[in-house]
């Protein structure tokens, strides 16, 4: 092959590449906090069958579930403000991220209170507890247990879609490379350590998820 | 230029046409580069093994935006010009056989040991044994999770626009520039999606009940 | 006047007709035991007890706590009446002590300390004091339900229901859990089972009652009852349980 590969001009631009990487994380830990509330919110809802919150999360749940998160994201970004709401960048991606995960959470942590056995809420029950009380002491923990691999992965699936969001400018790693390759012209070269990049923190997020679970929610304290 | 409603549909559902098209393209050949990648991942050899299990480790640790970039840049070094449409093609072709070889192998694996064992006893070789006893019973189960993931194949086409391939969610981009009416076409464009993924959930939860319920 | 008075109790799961009219009162300090077979709705009538059942007509008086088709106030009724489920129903992701901490914390706010030395007490009690840090799933299903145990007893109950809590175990299990709840009857509590050891019930029981067909067929002091039948469904539950043993 003719090509000579050249990382030189890449490397020399690592700072940018780093800087990029830490904000991706830094959306990542946000749109999680944020998208995971609104999932243990929604599983309750849904649950539970409260209406009519129980239909709008099952539409919620379905519309985001059923469209492409780069879509959700120029809608929010670029559609949004035509109702008045102008978000910045990461704002824009973070509302985006955030969506997104609590749509997918809400239905694999429902999934995770209905595989809890109906005794648990009748031993609760019949301590006095109420069911608010039940589900915080007893079904919660248990339920995000269970279904903790399928919550990791998910966040996984969220901060590696996140590299779209470098269409709307915000500065995250791919955004990052985009400018670096547009400056060097080492296309293949900047987005090949890139991708390598995304592969390590795929890899980190996955181990500190599954350390996470072991310590709070299957650890015997 | 003014733009009429029907204008903006009209040049949607165009877009909505490739859409469909790479859709069915990536799953299609994903699928069978998929079901070469699952016999690769539950081979006897271990070398064989370990390639198929760092290829479908790097496809699912990476953002499929990277994988477009690497794929559309990483064919120009050999010095052939690759288009938008062949780039998207071949990269959601990979990325679709890495997600399916491993929902395969997790249908695969869930078909009990004494399968295998009662196979291997009739004396059928490990091919046989896949062909004739643990497939078929596999397979069964595979539906479902394989529609269901047809719905991240069209999803995923999205990306594609980035790279300059006009499918539903560029010609959106494009409709929404010019009529400077992006809430509009970006809600259509969303419509344009759902209307294809919807029916591929709902026929996955079927399928996915049908499959649970008692025969 | 009794502690527990039942009147008039029926329930319906749809057009199933599961209690016909069951009155049945209990004092203070006495040992019930429940006998039928099963569909005769005795497990039905102690789940209507603590209210996680529902019921469609009549009254259920507990200790000045008042319940009936229309309203009911199960949290103040739980906390006099204690439960114990046939499959233990320990909470997993906690350890024993917390099990039995966790309700008086919650519902009574008791503080952390006091809760603490509350399970302490009651593991002691069911001679499981030693195994306060353990979990569940570390401990055999005779210790389990001996846990269970002490879970409703740390509310303070004023009558413990007890739903087959020995049909789940290994028969060499059975007699730890029964030597527990002998020494609560011996302690004074008032206990009410549903349960198939009819020897226990003879027993250790003050009352023994018969279900049939969603009411109450017969009542009376165990040793007398099975003695001398006074209904022909009664001699023959007695003696088809007699052949089965």
């Amino acid at each position: 092959m003719a090509y000579q590969f050249d990382f030189a001009p890449v490397l020399a631009q690592a700072d940018l590449l780093l800087k990029g990487a830490l904000f991706t994380l830094q959306l990542t830990v946000v749109g999680t906090v944020l998208g995971l509330a609104i999932g243990v919110l929604g599983a309750v809802v849904r649950a539970w069958r409260l209406q009519p919150f129980s239909a709008v999360f099952g539409a919620y749940v379905e519309l985001i579930r059923n469209t492409p998160f780069l879509v959700q994201l120029f809608f929010i970004f670029f559609g949004l403000p035509a109702l008045g709401v102008r978000l910045s960048e990461w704002e824009a991606a973070v509302l985006a991220m955030v969506i997104n995960l609590g749509a997918y959470s809400t239905e694999i942590i429902r999934a995770g209170i209905m595989a809890i056995p109906k005794g648990q809420l009748e031993a609760a029950a019949a301590l006095a507890m109420s069911r608010f009380e039940a589900f915080r002491h007893v079904i919660l923990r248990p339920a995000l247990a269970k279904v903790w691999p399928a919550l990791s992965s998910q966040i996984v699936i969220v901060m590696l879609g996140s590299a779209v969001c470098s269409q709307i400018a915000t500065e995250e790693l791919s955004f990052a490379a985009n400018f670096i390759q547009s400056r060097n012209f080492r296309a293949f070269e900047t987005y090949l350590l890139t991708t390598v990049l995304y592969l390590l923190m795929a890899i980190g997020v996955r181990q500190l998820l599954a350390w996470l679970g072991q310590r709070w929610l299957m650890g015997r304290r | 230029m003014d733009f009429t409603l029907w204008d903006i549909v009209r040049n949607l559902l165009a877009g909505l046409q490739w859409t469909l098209l790479l859709s069915l393209v990536a799953f299609v050949c994903g699928g069978v580069a998929g079901l070469l990648l699952l016999l690769a991942r539950i081979s006897d050899n271990p070398y064989l093994r370990g390639l198929a299990r760092g290829y479908i480790e790097l496809f699912q640790g990476t953002p499929l935006l990277m994988q477009l970039f690497m794929v559309f840049f990483g064919i120009a070094l050999f010095g052939i010009d690759v288009s938008a449409w062949m780039a998207a093609a071949i990269a959601l072709t990979l990325f679709t056989s890495a997600f399916l070889a491993e929902i395969w192998r997790g249908c695969v694996e869930s078909i009990g040991r004494g399968q295998w064992e009662a196979s291997g006893s009739l004396a059928l070789s490990r091919l046989e044994q896949l062909r004739y006893v643990i497939l078929p019973q596999a397979m069964r189960i595979a539906i479902a999770p394989t529609v269901g993931f047809s719905v991240q194949v069209v999803k995923g086409t999205a990306v594609t626009s980035i790279i300059g391939f006009t499918e539903l969610t560029k010609t959106g981009g494009m409709l929404a520039n010019a009529t400077f009416e992006p809430f509009l076409t970006y809600g259509l464009v969303a419509v344009g999606y759902f209307i294809l993924c919807y029916p591929l959930s709902l026929s996955a939860r079927y399928l996915e009940r049908r499959l649970h319920a008692p025969a | 006047m009794p502690l527990l008075r039942v009147s008039a109790l029926h329930k319906y799961y749809g057009d199933n007709h599961v209690l016909k009219g069951v009155d049945l009162s209990i004092e203070e300090g006495e040992v019930v035991a429940i006998i039928g077979r099963s569909g005769s709705g005795k497990s039905t009538l102690l789940r209507t007890l603590n209210g996680l059942e529902s019921i469609s007509d009549g009254v259920i008086e507990v200790d000045g706590e008042y319940l009936d088709a229309a309203r009911a106030d199960l949290r103040s009724l739980r906390q006099k009446v204690g439960m114990v489920f046939q499959q233990f129903n320990l909470f997993p992701h906690l350890s024993v002590g917390e099990n039995v901490m966790l309700a008086p914390q919650v519902v009574k706010k008791t503080s952390k300390g006091e809760a603490r030395q509350l399970a302490e007490q009651m593991l002691a009690r069911v001679g499981l004091g030693e195994k306060f840090n353990a979990y569940p799933d570390q401990l055999s299903g005779g210790q389990q339900q001996r846990v269970a145990i002490a879970r409703a007893l740390a509310m303070s109950p004023k009558v413990l229901l007890c739903d087959e809590i020995t049909s789940a175990l290994d028969p060499e299990l059975v007699t730890e859990v029964l030597g527990v709840v002998r020494q609560l009857a011996k302690e004074g509590m008032t206990l009410i089972m549903v349960t198939h050891e009819m020897r226990f019930a003879r027993e250790v029981g003050d009352k023994l009652v018969f279900m049939h067909q969603g009411k109450v067929h017969e009542v009376g002091n165990p040793r007398e009852v099975f003695a001398a039948p006074q209904t022909a469904e009664l001699a023959n539950f007695i003696g088809a349980v007699a052949q089965a043993s």
